[in-house]
């Protein structure tokens, strides 16, 4: 504003503080942290490649190490983020082309989202059991 | 549990605010404080609180929350019909923008218990118990309701919201078939009440360079206008890291939108058509 006025810039008004979580941006936001978690876990995947070529008493400290409940833990979450990593990508792809944007669509999209990831994680760790 | 439109409210609530802190990223001056009670004077059967945010340019103090009892016997069906009743009977100074009271002037836009809607298409009797009304988001506030749309507006004008044609004028009308008037069907509804901008968490982060939903909404609408012949100009323009790619997809825009336009999908189309200008469309 020009003149002799001073400018008052009021207060901002909250934003995340009080906006009411939603499929759409809960979704969003765990395929981020989920981006990054796997990020994360790719080093631990070059970690646990390494102590396999190091030789078999370095690859037996690894697996001891993620024998314990919290390497047990932390796989858990690696995988299931993984998948849903996997999923909420592909859903955006489709989105990419322009398709799946009526509103039913995309909350059943995200449902299944949810799902996959939940199916394909226990999916992966009773092949990993078996094996 | 799927929402078939943006009317539709949750039938259950899992979590009514996402965990951060109360103030979280609030500059000192914007956090929100306990405010005063306004309790009902005389006897009522059906009471009704709502928790409205307060804030008096005038007073030098921070926004607050203030308490209202509104006696629902004596008040109007929906929100703004309690806001009004508040003006008129408990505190005059509430200040809130209203004109139609019928869901077309988009002036009453404000956050009803955590989500954009406007306040006079929205039943009270839908509201929680107590209802909190908040202003837009992420928006510099004039006064208690009313938020500064400055930026907004000028955002809408810098996608150029005309026709824009380079063969000389015809004789009568530029016509359009059916078929290509109804490309625009869905995107020239827009009341520009920004319920979808202010949603949007990309825009809260990067109000100040992403264009956000409403305004690409807009631009979709003259991209797709088979009387516009400005098609490049306005892709060149908006073809930038944040105008146009600050857009996530995270579709808070859709949800929220109240007179169920569908701003995601407008984006989307953009993005879409950007790719096919640089020969990397889908073939269809």
């Amino acid at each position: 504003m020009r003149g002799s006025t001073q400018v008052k810039y009021g207060p901002k008004s909250p934003n995340i503080q009080i906006y009411r979580p939603q499929l759409t941006s809960v979704l969003s936001i765990a395929n981020r942290i989920s981006g990054v978690v796997t990020s994360v876990g790719a080093v631990g995947l070059v970690l646990w490649l390494l102590a396999a070529a190091a030789g078999p008493d370095t690859y037996a400290f690894a697996l001891w190490l993620l024998s314990f409940l919290l390497g047990q833990i932390g796989l858990l979450i690696f995988t299931f983020f993984f998948f849903l990593h996997l999923c909420g990508g592909i859903r955006h792809l489709i989105w990419d082309a322009v398709y799946g944007f009526d509103l039913s669509t995309i909350y059943a999209s995200g449902w299944v989202v949810v799902a996959a990831s939940v199916v394909l994680t226990g999916a992966a760790w009773i092949v990993f059991a078996v094996s | 549990m799927i929402i078939w439109s943006s009317r539709q409210l949750p039938s259950f609530v899992l979590m009514k605010r996402f965990p951060v802190p109360r103030n979280f990223g609030l500059n000192s001056r914007s956090r929100v404080e306990p405010g005063r009670s306004w309790p009902l004077s005389g006897e009522a059967n059906r009471i009704k609180t709502f928790n409205i945010y307060r804030y008096n340019p005038d007073s030098g103090r921070n926004p607050t929350l203030d308490r209202f009892e509104v006696d629902l016997d004596d008040c109007g069906p929906m929100v703004l019909d309690a806001l009004i009743w508040i003006k008129n009977k408990v505190d005059p100074t509430l200040a809130f923008r209203f004109s139609c009271r019928e869901g077309i002037c988009g002036s009453c836009a404000m956050n009803i218990d955590g989500t954009n809607w406007l306040a006079c298409t929205r039943f009270i009797s839908e509201t929680e118990n107590p209802t909190a009304i908040y202003p837009l988001p992420s928006l510099r506030i004039i006064k208690d309701l009313v938020p500064d749309l400055t930026h907004l507006y000028a955002q809408y004008k810098a996608i150029q919201p005309w026709l824009h044609s380079k063969t000389p004028e015809p004789e009568k009308e530029r016509l359009q078939s059916i078929e290509e008037r109804r490309r625009l069907d869905g995107y020239y509804e827009c009341i520009l009440c920004f319920c979808c901008t202010s949603g949007c968490p990309s825009y809260w982060w990067n109000g100040d360079r992403f264009l956000g939903p409403a305004a690409l909404l807009e631009a979709w609408r003259w991209l797709t206008d088979s009387r516009d012949e400005a098609t490049g100009e306005r892709l060149d323009r908006l073809e930038e890291p944040f105008r146009l790619y600050g857009c996530r997809t995270i579709l808070n825009c859709t949800r929220t939108c109240p007179k169920g336009l569908n701003p995601g999908k407008a984006i989307a189309e953009i993005k879409k058509k950007v790719m096919e200008r640089r020969g990397l469309g889908w073939q269809e």
